[in-house]
């Protein structure tokens, strides 16, 4: 009880950071509105489907350094299939992108399963692997997006019932995150299998006497990390336009979003709420860094360096929980 | 392949096969280099001559080295990715600062970005306890930012490539490339430390059993600092040899050699999990990287296929040297 009460309090915590970010965002630039919010929403998409990758992964005791890569190749797919096809075939297109990234996703908790390789090093030669793969779908950046998709991040969406001020503050892209994480998360969380994910996470050993089947949800989980990841690509290419072989920053910003969103690196503890929080708090500090007329590569300095620290002030925590010499 | 070397045993070869590569990683290493040289000859014949010798040597020196820092690093279970971002920001600091200073200014203004990168690194894995990959995963990013924060301030003055690092990255002096003499001592140099130093031993402590090198009274985070600014300065080195032999100074210079390096000391035989292999081994490495890129280059695999087989090179082999562990 009281850890539950612990984690809902890290979340509530990060919430409240969130809105006071939300108020010196007004403060340094008095005209922010629903506009800038749904830019915000956009940019924080791709990131947000990263860290949900991540966390599904981390909760079930791993790491999945191929989330970028995932990224990167599920989105040059994406922008090359769609290129001078028509809107009609980006109907298949979506469909087959997220097939891509379950598939290759369940690649991964195979390949660790079978290999009995630690997962750090398996997703580290996926991440060389897919890389490889984005490159030879698309060289350099290019492709492109049907209309249809890439109108589906943009503007608001009405709701009736709301006033037209409250219904500025739902950007589609945000609405379209939401549906997307809910779609997966709530069942999975309400059933057997999201229980075992949680279990293997917390005690490998303890997990697999009680009869969970330890290697099936592993490779689960891995599979889901995929298919978030596809959603990530997509999102990459509906908000750009096109499809880049060359990973974003998204490995490191997704491990320091689940590191603050109070999901430890040891795996079985936290949801998927908290990190998304963290997202939005990360991108939210890059906006206010940019309403500073800061040089944008300087931004890229103090971004970096945030998320280091974050990650350096997780595994402080973790290593204090633990005894003395047991490195995750 | 492999097979036909170790063919007299005739009883169960596969288990022999095992012991011999387990006893002696380096025949089977330099077989294996022999066979893809005798491979590259049949298929251009001719091909292999001392041009050909000199040149494969230069280019795999700065290959070598890297895989050095990561052979050492990997020795205590880490990993160093930065090195590559290392390896461009001294570079490209050596190329603008030689135009208006004097060269020792300009090399130690090149050298200080690595010994502050390999700082940040070795606090944050061995103070924090942060994963390495993530630690140094983050440190280059940020040296990322600092490079294009950097380069606009000396857009103006331009760059220029010192000639005495042109003589050491491409000069060959009597059928030997000149950058034996950097590489030679270095090698020298880190076998010895690895071998015969209290150091090197510490190296190896720590990644076989951190909890017991501990609790026998090793500084852990001094150890691994040390480590990470060894590491970085010698890929603050490497930077300086590489622009010699590639002579355009880059944002993204040596950024290509990471994914090869890692995989060079991983097919050298050193435990990517710590406590084993050595710097033999990560030197036919990193060769047999250098003919097998020869190699893929003249059957015209484009840089995407490649990388996807640097990522299966590094699943493979780990995979199996961890078999080799077990059954022993």
């Amino acid at each position: 009880m009281s850890r539950f009460l612990r984690n809902q309090g890290w979340v509530a915590g990060l919430f409240a950071l969130l809105v006071f970010l939300f108020i010196i965002t007004k403060l340094i630039q008095p005209g922010y509105g629903s506009g800038d919010f749904g830019s915000l929403a956009r940019a924080v998409l791709p990131y947000a489907f990263a860290v949900a990758a991540q966390t599904i992964v981390v909760i079930a005791g791993g790491i999945d350094l191929s989330v970028a890569a995932m990224m990167a190749l599920t989105s040059v797919t994406a922008a090359s299939m769609m290129n001078g096809a028509s809107e009609e075939y980006a109907l298949f297109v979506v469909p087959f992108v997220l097939a891509m990234g379950l598939v290759l996703g369940a690649l991964n908790g195979v390949l660790i399963v079978v290999t009995r390789v630690p997962d750090i090093v398996v997703t580290l030669a996926t991440l060389f692997v897919l890389q490889g793969a984005a490159l030879l779908v698309l060289g350099a950046p290019g492709g492109a997006a049907a209309e249809w998709l890439k109108a589906s991040v943009i503007g608001t969406v009405p709701i009736s019932g709301l006033p037209d001020w409250a219904d500025a503050w739902v950007p589609k892209a945000l609405l379209l995150l939401v549906v997307c994480l809910c779609i997966i998360w709530i069942p999975l969380r309400r059933s057997r299998l999201g229980l075992s994910i949680y279990a293997i996470g917390s005690n490998e050993l303890a997990a697999f006497r009680s009869g969970v089947p330890v290697a099936r949800t592993r490779i689960i989980a891995y599979a889901l990390s995929g298919l978030f990841g596809a959603m990530g690509g997509l999102s990459l290419t509906i908000s750009t336009g096109i499809g880049a072989p060359i990973p974003g920053p998204y490995l490191l910003a997704s491990v320091a979003a689940v590191v603050l969103g109070g999901v430890a690196l040891g795996g079985g503890k936290g949801g998927l709420l908290g990190p998304i929080i963290a997202v939005f708090v990360l991108r939210l500090v890059r906006t206010d860094l940019t309403l500073l007329a800061i040089d944008p590569n300087v931004t890229a300095i103090i971004e970096g360096a945030i998320m280091v620290a974050v990650v350096m002030f997780g595994a402080f925590i973790t290593i204090r929980g633990r005894p003395a010499g047991a490195m995750p | 392949m492999t097979d036909s070397a170790t063919m007299p045993q005739p009883v169960s070869i596969g288990r022999r096969l095992k012991r011999f590569m387990a006893d002696r990683p380096l025949i089977p290493l330099i077989i294996l280099l022999v066979i893809l040289v005798v491979i590259l000859q049949m298929l251009r014949p001719g091909i292999v001559n001392e041009r050909w010798i000199a040149n494969t040597a230069k280019f795999a020196i700065p290959l070598a080295i890297l895989a050095g820092c990561q052979t050492m690093t990997m020795l205590t279970g880490g990993i160093d990715l930065s090195v590559g971002t290392v390896a461009t920001m001294s570079a490209f600091i050596m190329a603008t600062q030689i135009v208006n200073q004097d060269p020792a200014v300009a090399f130690l203004l090149a050298m200080l970005p690595a010994v502050l990168i390999g700082l940040v690194n070795g606090i944050g894995v061995g103070v924090f306890r942060v994963h390495p990959l993530i630690m140094t995963l983050g440190t280059s990013l940020i040296g990322t930012g600092f490079l294009q924060v950097y380069q606009r301030t000396v857009i103006a003055s331009g760059a220029r490539i010192p000639d005495f690092l042109n003589w050491l990255g491409t000069g060959v002096t009597y059928g030997f490339p000149n950058a034996l003499l950097l590489f030679m001592p270095v090698a020298v140099l880190i076998v010895f430390m690895l071998n015969r130093t209290g150091f090197g031993r510490l190296l190896y402590a720590v990644g076989d059993n951190e909890r017991a090198a501990r609790l026998s009274g090793v500084r852990y985070w001094q150890v691994i600092t040390a480590l990470y600014i060894l590491s970085s300065l010698l890929a603050g080195i490497t930077g300086l040899l590489y622009i010699g032999l590639i002579k355009a100074p880059s944002l993204s210079l040596a950024e290509p050699l990471v994914l090869p390096s890692v995989a060079a000391a991983v097919i050298g035989g050193t435990s990517i999990f710590g406590g084993r292999g050595g710097y033999m081994g990560t030197i036919i490495g990193a060769l047999i990287l250098t003919v097998l890129t020869t190699l893929l280059t003249i059957l015209q695999m484009p840089e995407g296929g490649r990388r996807i087989l640097f990522g299966f090179i590094v699943l493979f082999v780990t995979a199996a040297y961890l078999r080799i562990i077990e059954d022993r």
